[in-house]
């Protein structure tokens, strides 16, 4: 039974991590590099609180293994206040009431920054609907993802 | 524990599919980690991850005769291709159901086809477009339709030591007329509990594909002949015959989503409603 | 709108946004186990044997049975029959049977396929209906957990007045919580002295002190319960977790280490309470002109295997049974029953939308039956000031549900939409939409006596920076409880509500102001927020701000507040501020006989929707809805809205895709591919409106809403439903099979 290595970037910052290939890459975040905003839910990539952005695409991470993240470079909830979007969407969530209880909230975020970052418009609830939240009933975060794209575009940014 | 590593390139893959006994794959993973969650995988199976080979494997090629689809090509690089959507519109209006956003950026068209899911939106829109598999192996590649591909649940003419490497879509004439239906418990993130893809082609030929309807998605040809021999007054089915020939091809069964009866109900409704609205031209 | 509190944001929505807050599983402590919880996998029966099997190192594990429990081996809530740990005796699938702890996950999970447990299998009841049988006897003398019977006037004699009698029964299924957050505890020994700390997600952590003090033989000082934050609760996390609790527990005083034991989604929804299933037969007269004369309701509920909450549950159903309406006669027979599934529990309305959805279909079908309009037929029978209820309340709210009605009619087009979707219903070949509808109040806090008993208190505080702290053991569970608490205390002393602190629900620190269910939190503990500041500001005048020469506690706002707070933390003088529940003199409630002043007040509501039902696949979308209730009071619009705005959804879900399936006394879709809740596009748009009648008890007027919206959307939508259709749809879910069915009894039989 081989351990596998893999090297890969997260939150701009290169890990190396070597274990069981099939351990979940949303584990290695929590437990090894104890980013443990990307939360569990059903484990099963149907609800989208696990989410992150790797290689530029919004994913599941409770559904990728770590053996393919090799070379791959990952953002985490934890990184997004760093971005332009990230931080807009992380603004406009507050102003407008987006998160109540808060779990699904960091991978509501990731998505909605991964949203912004491809300016989706008129597909906001489509783009989202991986994303499962108990508590909301979904109007305030359509509400809140909409006042940070109107954001960027005042600022005429994007990334 | 699980067994696991990384194909290194195309002729590497190739090779290690050719060990007894062969590997398992993971593309986009999708299925197989929601399998394993499920405890559905067994100690001693070792799986070979290919999604490393995304410069040999991911691809849509559109030409004048025909559109590749590269085996680890994903829901979402489809969705993102206006070209290829407009010539062949099935593929979006199927893409666009499966799962959602997560799962779309993961999810491949060939991964659809070898986990072999009675209820694979994406095998039913090929279907309805006569797609082909290439099937290669460290002895060459064999091309084969999709249609006759799987001969029971999780069964499919793939030989030990090969691998789906690329779907073929033949370009066509533009059909006159085509629908996708996907009845599920929901809106999003949903499995299909009834699918019926429709595809009434230039040259007058139906396709008729059904999605949790049997142990694999297939196409049900009684029913093609039906509308086929209706011509272009599609009002000549009637309802007598319609339910008839329903009756003897449709035969889903009941499961924790859904009643065979609703099943069979469905498909009715909505050909009678084909029958009733699909316009040429 | 009666006050105009300001839209501000949450205040603990920063560390939620950034991914900082910490939640159960985001906490490590050293030296931590995992813990593990191995259950029956059948409904009822006798344990013959354990084995574990050699093969594996058990060296590692620390393994618990009943035979270590300390205490009583018994969930201590209303009564005392579930125990924590199967003592020989299962009476339901996933009752936990032992308890293992390790370090490594991998191996708990091996470990779990390692111990075989043998069972002599007896007849589970598996259908409350046939829970009086005598071979299913296993509670009481007849598998009864509860029964309520509240009589009005003489049902006989007003059915011998009515012109029009309809007597039809409706069923509600199980519905899951689903909080995104599964749930979970970590237990540790204190890490001074003996006694036990207890982290994890959780709604009322002085149930769990309760439960595992009673537990774990210990008193109650040794005991310290804190809450995380929690994702999410809805009831589901109300009783529940006092037993991962007391596992935790048990496992971290065998093991003397931290251990953290936190279910998967799978174990979540395999495991814990859902919303009690049930079976209401409604028998309605009324004259030809529209006026109801009688309702005779018989309602049943499934309480699962053990007694829980369901008594209380039991008790908000039956109050909630005959719906808005001043009828003379009103006999209401209420019964809860055993059978050998997972118990059921808390969820959000506890009760009440199960005896809703059954009494707003059948007014439905009454009107109907008339040749009278929903809105008409219900017009000529409200509920109003003076009106008296079927516990002889008499209403105090001088509530006009016509109006609350009209407005929802009007918003959703009126008569011109109702024409407008006749028309395209008569020109489409697979289209059928209607407008539907449904009337409803719901008690805000305990019944009658229950706030009584609970006794709630609350405390007031200056931090060391002079900051206002509230202590108070209700939990921010997403609803907005730290926001709504800031908010009621700083408008009570003129500041701002980011100066107000609120601490963490930790027991060693706060007292028991009640647990946070009931629509109670903020209604009936903002008030002692309210009172418990007010309190603080009358004893620091009185006792520490000789320098200020502050005569009048009153004059001790704003300014004069910050500044007498600043100079009594800098004078070491500690003072603080306290209140206590008292019931409003006007509630008088006789427990025993069931009449009075069930609930001290009710928010009043009228819900309505645009349907359109596909024929082809029976499939059903919720096009447009409105919700219009009247609470007293809007503490904050955007919590307020956000509350109702869930709800709906959630009983939209549970109206219309939300199933538990069962099989054998086993949920068998225990996963949220199979348990299926609404999506982004899932769901209509959703317009709110809040008319504010003010109660006098709630913090600037306001009314509990947190249960309100769970009510309203199940029976609005299957009136609509009936309308489009032409079909009575009984049932809850709703789902495409049993309206195709429905539509077209016929199919049963037919072949295509």
């Amino acid at each position: 039974m081989a351990d596998i290595t893999t090297t890969f970037r997260v939150n701009g910052r290169e890990v190396t991590v070597t274990g069981p290939p099939f351990r979940r890459l949303l584990d290695v975040l929590r437990e090894e590099l104890r980013l443990t905003g990307s939360k569990e839910g059903c484990g099963e990539g149907e609800c989208g609180a696990c989410s992150a952005i790797m290689n530029g695409e919004l994913i599941n991470t409770c559904i990728v293994p770590v053996l393919q993240a090799e070379g791959a470079v990952i953002m985490t909830v934890e990184m997004l206040a760093d971005t332009p979007a990230g931080a807009a969407v992380q603004r406009a969530f507050l102003e407008h009431g987006g998160a109540q209880c808060g779990i699904c909230t960091p991978g509501m975020i990731v998505a909605a920054t991964w949203v912004a970052q491809h300016q989706f418009r008129g597909e906001i609830r489509e783009m989202l609907a991986g994303n499962l939240c108990r508590c909301t009933g979904y109007d305030l975060i359509v509400t809140s993802v909409e006042a940070a794209l109107n954001a960027l575009a005042k600022d005429g940014s994007r990334e | 524990m699980i067994e696991a590593d990384r194909a290194r390139s195309l002729d590497d893959l190739l090779d290690r599919l050719a060990a007894l006994p062969p590997p398992r794959l993971i593309a986009g993973g999708t299925d197989v980690m929601v399998q394993l969650e499920a405890g559905v995988q067994k100690e001693g199976d070792h799986f070979l991850d290919v999604s490393g080979l995304a410069g040999a494997l991911r691809y849509h090629r559109l030409d004048a005769d025909a559109l590749e689809i590269g085996a680890l090509a994903t829901f979402r690089d489809t969705r993102l291709r206006s070209d290829v959507i407009s010539a062949f519109s099935l593929l979006e209006l199927a893409a666009r159901t499966i799962g959602a956003t997560q799962i779309q950026t993961r999810g491949t068209w060939a991964g659809n086809i070898a986990n072999g899911s009675p209820a694979a939106d994406g095998v039913a829109a090929l279907l309805a477009y006569d797609a082909e598999v290439v099937l290669a192996s460290r002895s060459g590649r064999r091309t084969r339709s999709l249609h006759g591909f799987f001969t029971g649940y999780k069964k499919m003419d793939l030989e030990p030591g090969e691998f789906i490497e690329a779907v073929r879509l033949p370009r066509r004439a533009p059909d006159r007329w085509r629908a996708f239906h996907k009845v599920g418990t929901r809106r999003a993130q949903a499995i299909t509990k009834a699918g019926l893809t429709l595809n009434w082609r230039a040259d007058g030929t139906w396709r008729i594909v059904g999605t949790s309807l049997a142990p694999f998605v297939k196409r049900y040809e009684t029913l093609e002949r039906l509308f086929e021999e209706a011509g272009d007054d599609l009002s000549r089915i009637d309802v007598q015959g319609l339910t008839a020939a329903v009756s003897a091809a449709v035969e889903p069964i009941n499961d924790i989503r859904s009643t065979a009866d609703y099943r069979r109900r469905v498909v009715f409704n909505l050909l009678r409603d084909a029958s009733a609205h699909a316009r040429t031209g | 709108m009666s006050n105009d509190n300001p839209a501000i944001p949450r205040l603990d929505g920063h560390d939620k946004v950034t991914g900082r807050a910490q939640y159960v599983d985001d906490i490590h402590m050293p030296g931590m186990l995992h813990g593990a919880t191995i259950r029956s996998t059948i409904a009822r029966g006798t344990i013959t044997g354990i084995t574990f099997d050699p093969a594996l190192d058990w060296s590692g594990f620390t393994i618990v049975t009943a035979a270590d429990i300390p205490g009583k081996n018994e969930v201590l809530l209303l009564t005392t029959d579930q125990p924590f740990l199967a003592d020989g005796r299962v009476r339901h699938h996933a009752e936990p049977i032992l308890l293992l702890a390790h370090e490594d996950r991998e191996m708990l999970r091996r470990a779990a396929g390692a111990i075989t447990i043998r069972y002599r299998e007896e007849p589970a009841c598996l259908d409350v209906r046939q829970a009086l049988r005598p071979e299913y006897l296993q509670h009481g003398t007849d598998n009864t957990f509860h029964k309520i019977d509240i009589i009005k006037g003489d049902v006989d004699a007003g059915f011998d007045e009515a012109d029009l009698i309809l007597d039809e029964t409706y069923e509600t299924g199980a519905q899951e919580q689903a909080y995104i957050e599964p749930q979970g505890m970590i237990a540790r020994p204190s890490p001074e002295g003996s006694g036990i700390e207890i982290f994890g997600s959780l709604q009322c952590p002085y149930y769990v002190v309760k439960a595992v003090t009673h537990l774990l033989g210990i008193p109650v000082e040794e005991l310290r319960v804190v809450q995380t934050t929690t994702g999410g609760g809805f009831g589901g996390k109300e009783e529940y977790p006092s037993i991962i609790a007391g596992h935790a527990a048990l496992l971290a005083l065998k093991s003397g280490r931290p251990v953290k034991l936190v279910y998967d989604r799978y174990e979540d929804i395999l495991a814990t309470t859902k919303r009690h299933p049930s079976i209401t037969r409604v028998k309605a007269g009324a004259t030809r002109d529209g006026r109801l004369t009688a309702l005779e309701i018989d309602l049943v509920l499934d309480g699962g295997a053990y007694v829980t909450l369901t008594p209380v549950v039991l008790s908000r159903a039956s109050l909630h049974a005959s719906g808005p309406y001043e009828v003379p006669n009103i006999s209401i027979r209420a019964r809860a029953r055993l059978t050998n599934t997972p118990p059921h529990g808390a969820f959000r309305g506890f009760g009440a939308p199960q005896s809703i959805f059954a009494v707003e279909r059948h007014i439905d079908r009454m009107a109907r039956s008339l040749g009278l309009s929903p809105l008409e037929f219900r017009r000529r029978n409200y509920l109003k000031l003076g009106s008296v209820m079927a516990t002889g309340q008499v209403v105090r709210d001088d509530i006009d549900m016509h109006e609350l009605a009209t407005t929802v009619y009007e918003r959703l087009g009126g008569a011109a939409r109702e024409a407008e979707l006749a028309a395209a219903n008569a020109a489409s070949s697979h289209k059928r939409s209607a407008l539907g509808f449904a009337a409803f109040y719901h008690g805000a806090g305990f019944t009658g006596s229950g706030e009584e008993r609970l006794a709630s208190q609350v405390a007031a505080r200056l931090d060391g920076d002079g900051h206002v702290e509230i202590l108070s053991s209700n939990t921010e569970i997403g609803q907005g409880t730290i926001t709504i608490f800031s908010i009621i205390a700083a408008k009570a002393l003129g500041l701002d509500p980011s100066e107000i602190r609120v601490a963490p629900p930790d027991t060693a620190r706060v007292p028991d102001s009640g647990p946070t269910v009931a629509s109670r939190t903020a209604m009936v503990v903002g008030w002692l927020v309210q009172q418990a500041v007010l309190d603080l500001a009358v004893k620091l005048a009185e006792r520490c701000s000789d320098a200020l020469r502050v005569v009048a506690p009153e004059s001790l706002r704003g300014d004069t507040f910050r500044r007498a707070a600043a100079q009594a933390v800098e004078s070491g003088c500690r003072v603080v501020g306290r209140s206590k529940y008292e019931k409003p003199a006007f509630v008088e409630w006789d427990e025993v006989n069931y009449r009075g002043d069930a609930y001290a007040t009710y928010a009043w509501a009228v819900y309505g929707c645009e349907v359109t039902v596909d024929t082809r696949t029976f499939e059903v979308e919720v096009t447009r809805f409105v919700a219009n209730q009247d609470v007293g009071g809007v503490l904050h619009p955007v919590l307020a809205a956000g509350q109702i705005q869930g709800g709906v959804v959630q009983a939209l879900g549970w109206a219309l895709c939300e199933e538990v399936v069962y099989d054998k006394g086993a949920v068998r879709n225990a996963a949220l591919s199979t348990y299926v809740i609404p999506t982004f596009v899932d769901v209509p748009p959703i317009e709110i409106l809040f008319a504010t009648t003010p109660y006098e008890f709630g913090p600037m007027g306001a009314k509990g809403i947190g249960e309100l919206p769970m009510d309203g959307p199940a029976p609005a939508v299957l009136n609509a439903i009936a309308v489009a259709l032409g079909a009575e749809p009984e049932r809850v879910p709703c789902r495409p099979e049993y309206l195709m069915l429905l539509a077209d009894p016929a199919l049963a039989d037919a072949r295509g």
